[in-house]
C-alpha cells in the first residue's frame, strides 16, 4: 500500500512537473524570445519602460505582419513571436538566476535585452555555456568583446561607450568651441569613470594641452549636486562633460541651469537625448546632448523610422527615445538573421547553429539606418553617431535638435583586435572620417 | 575667499536637506525605540505626492504659481497623516512590546511592501515638477549663484529643527514625551497615555519623512528607490548625532554636509568616503552618538 501511494505521488509530482514546463517554442508553432529590460527600479523610467514599450509596438506590429518592408514577413520566418518578459532589476547574479530560467524553464529560442553593463558581463559566458542566442541591445561597456574574445552565441547592436565620448570629443573640436579647461562630474561607477576615461584621453589626442579644472564623481542616484555644482563653476572650465542617465542627469540639468551653471560654457551630456521632452525648457538652449548612437531624436529619416515613430506615438502618445529605437534594432536584427538562416524554410525555427551563423557579419536595414555587425569577430555592431545641440521654444513648448553632426562609424571605432584606450593612445589610426 | 564661501553655504544647504531627512526618524526613535527602515518610504511618498500634485497644478491650472508651496506641503501633510495613522493602527500598535531588533525587520518588511506600493500608484516614470524649484530665482553670494529655494531649504529646517526642540523642550507634550523616553515604565505609572503619545510621535515622524520628500521634490527627478538611497544617509546623521536626539541630528547633519561640502571642493576622489569616514570616527569614539545617552540596563 505504501509503495502504491509512493508510486501515485512520484507520477502525479511528474505530470505536475510537465505541465509547468512550457513546451519548446518550435513544437507550439512559435518563436519565443526573452525580452530583459527594467522594468522597476531607478533605470526604468528613463530606459526600460521605452524599451519595452518599443518591443511591444514592434512584436504586436511584426506578428500582424504590418511592419514595412523588408520585415513585412509575419512573426520571424513566419511564426508568432513570443515574448516571456523579465525585469533587469535586482542585479547581476539575479539576472544570470533568471537567464538560466529563460533557457532552461521557458526554452526560449533567443533573448534579447540588457541595459546595465555589469549584467551584460555576467550574463556573456552563460549563454555562451548554454548555447543561447543572446543580443544585448544597451549596455554599452567596451570589456564586452575584451572578456568574450571567441564570442559565438552573444551579439550587441548597441554601441560600445567609448564610441560616446570619442564621438563628443570630436563634436566639441568641430564645432568650433572653445576647449582649452574641461570638467566632468560622473556618476561613480564603472559607467561614470570608463566614460569620463575614454572622454579626457580622446579629448586630450584631439586638443593637446586641454587642462582638466576637476572631476567630480558623486554617488549613483545621489540626486542633490549642490556642492558639486559649485566645485564645477568655481573651477571655470570652457566645457562640462557629464555620462549621468535618468534622474541624476534631469536633477543635474535642473539644479546647473537654476544656478546658471550652463550659461557661460558649453556642457556635453552623452545621454542627453533620452530626456529630451522632459527636460521643459529647463536646460539650456545650445546644450549640447547624445543618443547613444543614431537613434530616438537622431534617427534618420526612413521608412522603417517613420513607421516606428508613428506606432510609438500612437500606441503611447510620447516621443519614443533612444532606448526604445535600440531595442527594435535588437528585435530586427534577431529577424534578419533568423530569416536568413532558415534559408526560404518559412514556418521553421532555425537551428541555433545556423542562426548565429547567420547573424555574424550581418547587415540588416534598422530603424537607425543600416547596422553592419562586423565588429568582435561579427558579434558587434558598426554604426555612426550623432551629437546635436538642445533648445527649446516656449511658445510651441517643443525641444529640438539643432547643429547636428553625425559620425561615420569607421571614424569614432577602433579597428577589431583594438581596444579603444589604445586606439586613442595611438591617435586613432585608420579613422575614416570624411571632408 | 569664494571656496571658503563655496564649501560653507553647500555645507549648510545639504546640512538643512540632510536634517529634513533625518529628524522624523530621530524623533520616531527617540520616543518609541524602533529603528523605522521604513523612513525612507515616507519619504519617498511625501516626493511622489507633491510631485504628482504641483504636476498637475502647473499643467491643468492656470493659477498663482505661488500656490504650488501649499500645494507642497499640504500633499506632505495630508501624505504623513494618512499613512503614519494606517501603519501604527493597522500594524506598529501590536508589535510594541516586541524586541527591538524584530521592530527593525518589521519595519524593513515595511519599507520593501511601501516601494512596491509606491510603484503600483505612481508607476516607474519619473516626476519631474521643477516649477517650484525654478520659480524663485537665483542670488549671488560671493560671486556665485545659489538657487533661492536652497537657500529657503535652510530656513525651514531652522524652523523645523526649532520647533521640534520648542515642542520636547518647552511644553507640556514635551515633558510628557521626555517622560516617556527616560523611562516609559514609570511614566505609564504616573498615568501618561503612552499609547497615544506613541501614535502621535509615529504620525509626527511619519509627516516629517513625507515633508521632507515633498519639498525635495523640486529639486530631483522623483524617480523609484529614491526612498531607498536616503534612508542609508539619514542613518549616518543620526547615528553620528546619538540615536534620537534632535540636537544630535542638527550636529550630524552639520558635521555630515560640512565634511562632504569641503571633500567635493578639496578632494572630490574620498566624497564618497567622507561621510562614513566621519560616522566611523565618531562612533569610535563615541559608540553611542555625539548627543545619544548611555543607558543602564534594567536586570
Amino acid at each position: 500500500m505504501k509503495n502504491i501511494v509512493q508510486k501515485t505521488l512520484a507520477v502525479m509530482a511528474a505530470a505536475g512537473t510537465l505541465a509547468a514546463m512550457p513546451v519548446h517554442a518550435a513544437e507550439n508553432g512559435k518563436f519565443r524570445v526573452g525580452v530583459v529590460t527594467f522594468l522597476s527600479g531607478a533605470a526604468a523610467g528613463p530606459f526600460g519602460v521605452p524599451s519595452i514599450n518599443g518591443a511591444k509596438v514592434l512584436v504586436d506590429a511584426l506578428n500582424q505582419g504590418k511592419v514595412p518592408a523588408p520585415y513585412n514577413v509575419k512573426g520571424i520566418n513566419g511564426l508568432e513571436i513570443e515574448t516571456v518578459v523579465i525585469d533587469e532589476n535586482g542585479g547581476a547574479t539575479k539576472q544570470v538566476e533568471e537567464f538560466r530560467n529563460l533557457a532552461e524553464r521557458h526554452k526560449v529560442d533567443a533573448v534579447v535585452g540588457y541595459i546595465s553593463s555589469g549584467d551584460c558581463l555576467a550574463i556573456s559566458p552563460v549563454a555562451e555555456e548554454l548555447g543561447v542566442p543572446t543580443v544585448f541591445f544597451d549596455c554599452g561597456t567596451s570589456r564586452l568583446f575584451e572578456e568574450n574574445k571567441t564570442p559565438r552565441y552573444v551579439f550587441r547592436t548597441g554601441l560600445d561607450a567609448a564610441i560616446d565620448n570619442i564621438a563628443a570629443a570630436r563634436y566639441l573640436v568641430d564645432s568650433g568651441r572653445k576647449v582649452e579647461a574641461i570638467a566632468g562630474i560622473q556618476q561613480n561607477y564603472a559607467w561614470g569613470q570608463d566614460s569620463w576615461g575614454d572622454f579626457t584621453a580622446a579629448i586630450k589626442q584631439l586638443k593637446p594641452g586641454v587642462k582638466v579644472t576637476t572631476e567630480q564623481f558623486p554617488k549613483i542616484f545621489q540626486g542633490q549636486y549642490g556642492a558639486e555644482i559649485s566645485a564645477l563653476a568655481l573651477s571655470n572650465p570652457d566645457v562640462i562633460h557629464s555620462s549621468f542617465w535618468g534622474g541624476d542627469m534631469e536633477a543635474l540639468v535642473l539644479q546647473g541651469n537654476a544656478r546658471g551653471l550652463f550659461d557661460k560654457r558649453s556642457a556635453i551630456l552623452t545621454c542627453g537625448e533620452s530626456a529630451l521632452d522632459r527636460f521643459k525648457g529647463q536646460a539650456s538652449n545650445g546644450l549640447i546632448v547624445g543618443g547613444r548612437g543614431p537613434f530616438g531624436a537622431f534617427a534618420p529619416k526612413n521608412t522603417l523610422s517613420d513607421w516606428f515613430h508613428a506606432a510609438y506615438m500612437a500606441k503611447n502618445e510620447i516621443e519614443p527615445t533612444y532606448p526604445a529605437y535600440k531595442m527594435v534594432q535588437a528585435i530586427l536584427g534577431l529577424k534578419a538573421a533568423a530569416e536568413k538562416a532558415a534559408a526560404g524554410k518559412a514556418g521553421t525555427v532555425p537551428g541555433k547553429d545556423a542562426l548565429v551563423g547567420a547573424f555574424s557579419n550581418l547587415t540588416f536595414e534598422s530603424v537607425s539606418g543600416s547596422v553592419n555587425m562586423s565588429r568582435a569577430k561579427g558579434h558587434q555592431a558598426l554604426q555612426g553617431i550623432a551629437y546635436g545641440e538642445y533648445h527649446y521654444d516656449a511658445k510651441t513648448k517643443k525641444a529640438s535638435l539643432k547643429n547636428i553632426k553625425a559620425y561615420a562609424g569607421e571614424c569614432v571605432t577602433p579597428p577589431d583586435g583594438t581596444t579603444a584606450g589604445e586606439w586613442i593612445k595611438a591617435g586613432f589610426p585608420g579613422a575614416k572620417c570624411g571632408g | 575667499m569664494t571656496t571658503f564661501y563655496a564649501i560653507f553655504i553647500d555645507g549648510m544647504i545639504y546640512a538643512s536637506w540632510l536634517f529634513l531627512v533625518a529628524a522624523g526618524l530621530t524623533v520616531i526613535y527617540g520616543v518609541m525605540r524602533i529603528l523605522n527602515m521604513a523612513h525612507g518610504s515616507f519619504y519617498a511618498i511625501g516626493a511622489y505626492c507633491a510631485a504628482s500634485m504641483v504636476g498637475w497644478y502647473f499643467s491643468d491650472f492656470d493659477g498663482n504659481p505661488y500656490l504650488s508651496y501649499l500645494l507642497l506641503i499640504g500633499c506632505a501633510l495630508v501624505a504623513g497623516l494618512v499613512v503614519g495613522v494606517v501603519i501604527e493602527q493597522g500594524l506598529l500598535r501590536f508589535m510594541y512590546k516586541r524586541n527591538e531588533l524584530l521592530m527593525i525587520i518589521i519595519t524593513y518588511a515595511l519599507l520593501l511592501i511601501l516601494e512596491d506600493t509606491t510603484k503600483l500608484a505612481f508607476g516607474v516614470d519619473p516626476y519631474f515638477t521643477y516649477q517650484p524649484y525654478a520659480l524663485l530665482g537665483r542670488s549671488d553670494i560671493g560671486g556665485l549663484a545659489f538657487a533661492n529655494y536652497d537657500l529657503l531649504l535652510v530656513a525651514v529646517s531652522a524652523i523645523i529643527g526649532l520647533g521640534c526642540w520648542l515642542v520636547l523642550n518647552r511644553t507640556h507634550v514635551g515633558k510628557v514625551l521626555r517622560a516617556v523616553i527616560h523611562d516609559r515604565e514609570i511614566a505609564v505609572a504616573m498615568g501618561v497615555n503612552v499609547r497615544l503619545m506613541f501614535a502621535g510621535t509615529f504620525i509626527v515622524g511619519t509627516t516629517l519623512g513625507a515633508l521632507a520628500g515633498a519639498l525635495t521634490a523640486p529639486s530631483i527627478s522623483v524617480s523609484p528607490g529614491i526612498g531607498v538611497e536616503v534612508i542609508v544617509l539619514a542613518f549616518a546623521v543620526v547615528v553620528v548625532g546619538g540615536l534620537g536626539s534632535i540636537e544630535g541630528a542638527i550636529v550630524g547633519a552639520l558635521l555630515v554636509g560640512m565634511t562632504r561640502s569641503l571633500a567635493v571642493h578639496l578632494a572630490p576622489q574620498i566624497e564618497l568616503f567622507v561621510i562614513y569616514g566621519v560616522m566611523s570616527l565618531v562612533l569610535a569614539v563615541r559608540p553611542q552618538g555625539l548627543f545619544g545617552r548611555t543607558l543602564a540596563r534594567k536586570i
